[in-house]
């Protein structure tokens, strides 16, 4: 259990976090390697089952970040999603899903040193909330 | 540079780089090992770069060079790159070329206060200029963007911004005129700085005029207050050392009492200037400067400098903001485009289209192909391993690994192998997609292959780089990243990339100055345009007005340009008319024209709004209750008429603000300070006997326009300065106009019996819902369009086709009315210069048969792509028009019947993605 790393899955949307994500390599800003990156074109195109799927396959953590708001390439896509997401936190809470697992951040394409900080703070907090067993039948009750 | 506009041949000399871009991958290993530093410009001088650098991270395109001036040749470079980029006999080259037009948009430099020696400037280490800090914010620049000062890395808790360094100033610098853009940036500094500060840090700022005129401006500066930001009208006299570090500011404030303040850093505002390299290059090229040596323009041409061919844009230009230069950059082109209107596209390459193979029913076939990119990946992330992986995933038939995948020579082996070994889905385990992937994607295309059936994973720029200290868990990284990107592949399905025939016409709503001059830009390219006018003639708010601030007349300006849009061949203008239907989209609206009692049907590949603006008419101020009391387009009428009763006004006033800058009215409205100055001037002109006041709040003659506020006082015009507290009254005494204000200097009220007082009245926008609905474009609370991006694209709205000019956007000087105009008809000239659009393949789209009809899509959507079939048997249901679609997926991850897939973001591609992590 003392060298458990969780795994987390980071949305990050094409234009604003991927491109901090990129920057932070050019830059060589050092964080911990827990994340899984999938690019999508915009926050507003995560579908709340991607966040679900994430967790029941076993991510302990699920991280999404996108652009600023008023600066998302297509127009408002990021308000979308952060009202969606904050329903969706409310909602995993009520099941019994900790917050400390569900992260959500604005970082433009140009906060390399953001990206980096945000990256080991979401890793932080996921530590704490241990191991995901939520949605993991005990091997028993499968059988 | 020789020739004449249309036929230049210009001399070019390109400094060498000492490293070849072709080659360079940007790794930034020649750096790393690079011996000796300077200071870096880019943040500066705040820290230090090596000699073989690059001047920021964002840099396009990523590659490095070597500073000559620095540089001991030790070699070291030239060793570790592997890409053999470095060239240390690297020669200078030229090449002549053959141009019809120029643009000069060289910018100009930011003043250095070093000789103002009161602010201590060169002495002081906490006396630093606004650019200093804007690198400090910076997440990217000297100290990560956390809140420093410089001489001992302390967080300030109490921070000064000096306004107008280096501007509004002949005694310390010859910089008469407003540099326009210090004081917004000084608020936002301010605004970001208590961001930025984890103990409540003070702000002051301390200013003569608060300049706060542009879209939007106004509200921010009001949100500054109430966030505690402090603001002093003051012109501080000196900057004193005390403490450890810390600085006293003596100023005196409004009344004339002499304060002293303590802070912990002072910015200095620093304004604009054109440095010896500007002036170098006017001399060289023939042009013209003013007396304030940016290049010499007038009104009604404000991007044409002073020799036919030669165009200029942005602050190079006068002192400006990002969207006026955006706009001027635009006007540029359009303005240099009409020179080569007969070479279009002679010297333009067709690129032949590769056939694509079909693969339909093809089980997946993935090609895997690992980079090391040197030692960047290779040197950290397992390579063998990762390729021996990959090898046991399920679909892969062909992994191998390359020392640079991006190079020539594996890019022409990768095209080979694709096709040999019968591949149609490709991974490339490398950089980044937002710097490679179209490379990649071409490679794919000259193999036959359609580039959609591609998938990069990261493993550079976000695993290698960011894991350097951790081998084994980047390896493991890179196994996943890869997997991943390989479950997706399988699932993409080779795109179309529609395309869509152009009409080629365009349509201008709105006949005043900015509609005419886009017409005209547009019709001089050789297209053909609607210019639809609501009123019974050309001109709008042109003809009212009397003269520039530089003195040009404006109704003969305006009518001059009505009668060439008359009789100009391209232009069919429709007078008492107005938009009564639109359909369709970008490249292919069908417009009704209601013309009299006639609608007529015309269709046209884009649209310009140039619906303009009036002139507010205030209740306030015995306004209409008294002929003694105007506005200023009633003044100008005066003026145009040549009225003899003008000759015996004896005091004149002006009351600025009315009807601007109030609680239900916020923004400012741009040009009235310089209107009632430029008016000022004129009566004084007629009768220089004449006492004239103007009472102001702020005076805003920004840029240029400073020099005739300044002239205005020369003259004995009487400035005198209100709050919004305490507004000046207006009445009518018997039937005499009488004016009380209270004087803050003297601190006294004035009660004054002008013979004439003219209202600095707001400007309103014209009507704009039926518009807003047509075009599904957006209106701000005050009536203004909004455009797509308040800084970037400033002429463009977010619906394609559709372009914005004039006051409609937002109040604005002429010379401003016609670049935006100028820039609107460059913007839509990309579209009509083309037979057909391209759309990317990336689109969403629709399975009528899941669609339940409820709507969201269709509301959602910020581009106005779903819309609902009306006919045939999926009427009632949503469809998605391909052409308007940018593919963010809003309504895919939105839609709650399931109805809608993105193509090549789609749902199931992405949870093979979640599901292999």
């Amino acid at each position: 259990m003392s060298n458990w790393e969780p795994k987390i899955i980071a949305f990050l949307c094409n234009w604003c976090s991927y491109g901090a994500a990129d920057l932070a390599g050019v830059s060589r800003m050092q964080y911990p390697p827990n994340f899984r990156v999938i690019r999508v074109p915009c926050t507003g195109r995560i579908n709340p089952k991607f966040i679900l799927s994430a967790l029941r396959h076993g991510a302990d953590g699920v991280w999404v970040s996108g652009c600023h708001p008023g600066d998302c390439h297509y127009i408002e896509g990021n308000l979308y999603a952060r009202r969606k997401f904050a329903l969706l936190k409310n909602l995993l809470e009520h099941t019994g899903i900790e917050p400390k697992r569900l992260h959500f951040s604005w970082i433009s394409s140009a906060e390399a040193t953001k990206f980096a900080d945000v990256a080991r703070e979401v890793i932080r907090t996921v530590k704490e909330a241990g191991p995901a067993q939520h949605f993991i039948k005990k091997q028993a009750e499968v059988a | 540079m020789e020739g004449e506009a249309g036929n230049f041949t210009a001399k070019l000399k390109s400094e060498p780089r000492f490293i070849d871009p072709l080659r360079c991958t940007g790794c930034g290993d020649c750096a790393k090992v690079c011996p000796v530093t300077c200071v870096s410009e880019h943040n500066c001088g705040l820290d230090r770069r090596a000699a073989t650098y690059i001047r920021y991270a964002q840099a396009v395109p990523l590659v490095f060079a070597i500073d000559p001036e620095i540089c001991i040749g030790c070699g070291l470079c030239e060793k570790v790159c592997l890409a053999e980029a470095v060239k240390y006999d690297d020669q200078p080259r030229y090449n002549d070329l053959k141009i019809g037009s120029v643009i000069l948009a060289t910018g100009n430099e930011v003043f250095n206060p070093s000789d103002f020696d009161t602010y201590n400037y060169a002495l002081l280490p906490n006396v630093i200029t606004s650019m200093e800090f804007e690198r400090i914010l910076s997440a990217s620049g000297p100290y990560r963007g956390h809140l420093m000062r410089p001489y001992d890395r302390e967080e300030p808790k109490k921070v000064a911004w000096l306004q107008c360094v280096g501007s509004r100033d002949t005694h310390h610098c010859d910089n008469p005129y407003c540099s326009g853009v210090c004081c917004m940036y000084a608020i936002k500094e301010a605004v970001i700085a208590k961001e930025h500060s984890h103990s409540g840090m003070e702000a002051a700022i301390f200013f003569m005029d608060m300049r706060t005129h542009g879209k939007d401006f106004e509200a921010y500066y009001d949100k500054a207050k109430e966030e505690g930001v402090r603001f002093v009208r003051s012109r501080v006299h000196s900057v004193e050392p005390v403490g450890d570090g810390d600085l006293e500011i003596t100023y005196a404030d409004e009344t004339g009492e002499i304060k002293q303040e303590i802070f912990n850093l002072v910015i200095l505002s620093v304004g604009f200037q054109v440095g010896q390299e500007g002036m170098e290059l006017a001399g060289k090229l023939g042009v013209d400067l003013n007396e304030n040596r940016f290049v010499k323009t007038e009104s009604f041409a404000p991007v044409a400098t002073s020799r036919e061919g030669i165009y200029v844009c942005g602050a190079f230009q006068g002192p400006k903001d990002i969207p006026q230069s955006v706009m001027e950059a635009s006007a540029a082109a359009s303005a240099s485009s009409l020179l080569l209107n007969d070479v279009r596209w002679t010297e333009a390459k067709v690129k032949e289209k590769p056939t694509e193979r079909n693969i339909l029913g093809e089980r997946p076939k993935v090609g895997v192909f690992v980079c090391q990119c040197g030692i960047n990946i290779g040197g950290i992330v397992n390579i063998p391993e990762v390729r021996e992986y990959a090898k046991t995933l399920p679909y892969v038939v062909y992994v191998e690994d390359n020392l640079y995948t991006c190079s020539q020579d594996t890019q022409v082996k990768m095209a080979q192998v694709i096709k040999e070994q019968g591949i149609n889905r490709v991974v490339v385990a490398a950089c980044t997609p937002r710097t490679h992937e179209p490379l990649f994607q071409e490679t794919m295309s000259n193999a036959e292959l359609n580039k959609y059936l591609f998938e990069m994973a990261n493993i550079r720029n976000q695993d290698s780089w960011v894991h350097s200290g951790d081998p084994t868990q980047a390896t493991e990284k890179a196994k996943d990243l890869v997997r991943m990107a390989i479950s997706k592949v399988t699932l993409l399905e080779p795109l179309k990339e529609s395309e869509l025939g152009v009409t080629r016409k365009a349509m201008v709503v709105g006949g005043g100055v900015a509609g005419m001059v886009a017409a005209k830009d547009i019709a001089d390219q050789g297209y053909p345009v609607y210019l639809v006018e609501k009123s019974s003639q050309l001109g709008g708010q042109a003809k009212k007005l009397f003269q520039t601030w530089r003195g040009e007349s404006i109704p003969a300006y305006a009518e001059g340009l009505a009668k060439e849009i008359e009789n100009h061949p391209n232009i069919k203008v429709y007078l008492n008319s107005e938009l009564k239907h639109v359909d369709g989209f970008v490249g292919n609206f069908k417009s009704t024209i209601q013309n009299g009692g006639e609608p007529e049907p015309v269709e046209h590949g884009i649209t310009i709004i140039a619906t303009g603006g009036k002139e507010f008419q205030s209740e306030e101020y015995s306004y209409k209750k008294h002929p003694r009391i105007v506005t200023h387009q009633e003044l100008d009428q005066r003026f145009n008429e040549n009225d003899p009763s003008l000759r015996s006004i004896n005091s004149a006033v002006f009351v600025q603000c009315v009807g601007s800058r109030e609680p239900d009215r916020p923004y400012c409205s741009r040009v009235c300070c310089t209107h009632s100055v430029e008016s000022a001037l004129e009566l004084k002109k007629i009768n220089p006997e004449s006492d004239v006041y103007v009472l102001y709040r702020d005076m805003r003659t920004y840029g240029e326009r400073e020099l005739i506020y300044q002239e205005a006082r020369r003259e004995g015009v009487i400035f005198i300065r209100y709050s919004l507290e305490n507004k000046p009254q207006v009445e009518v005494v018997d039937g005499k106009v009488q004016v009380t204000v209270f004087d803050p200097i003297l601190q006294r009220s004035i009660r004054m019996q002008p013979d004439l007082v003219t209202l600095a009245t707001a400007i309103l926008p014209n009507e704009t819902d039926a518009l807003s609905q047509f075009f599904k474009v957006p209106v701000n609370a005050e009536g203004f369009f909004i455009e797509a991006h308040a800084k970037l694209r400033p002429v463009d709205f977010s619906t394609d086709g559709v372009f914005l000019c004039g006051l409609a956007h937002y109040p604005k000087a002429i010379d401003e009315s016609i670049a935006q105009a100028r820039a609107a008809a460059a913007r839509a000239a990309t579209l009509l210069a083309r037979d057909s659009i391209f759309f990317s393949g990336m689109v969403a789209f629709t399975r009528p048969i899941d669609c339940s009809s409820c709507g969201v899509c269709v509301s959602i959507c910020p581009f106005n792509a779903p819309r609902f079939i009306e006919t045939g048997r999926d009427a009632g249901k949503a469809e998605i028009n391909p052409a308007l679609c940018k593919g963010c997926g809003l309504c895919v991850a939105s839609c709650r019947s399931g109805a809608i897939g993105l193509r090549g973001f789609d749902d199931s591609q992405i949870f093979a993605m979640i599901d292999s992590v």
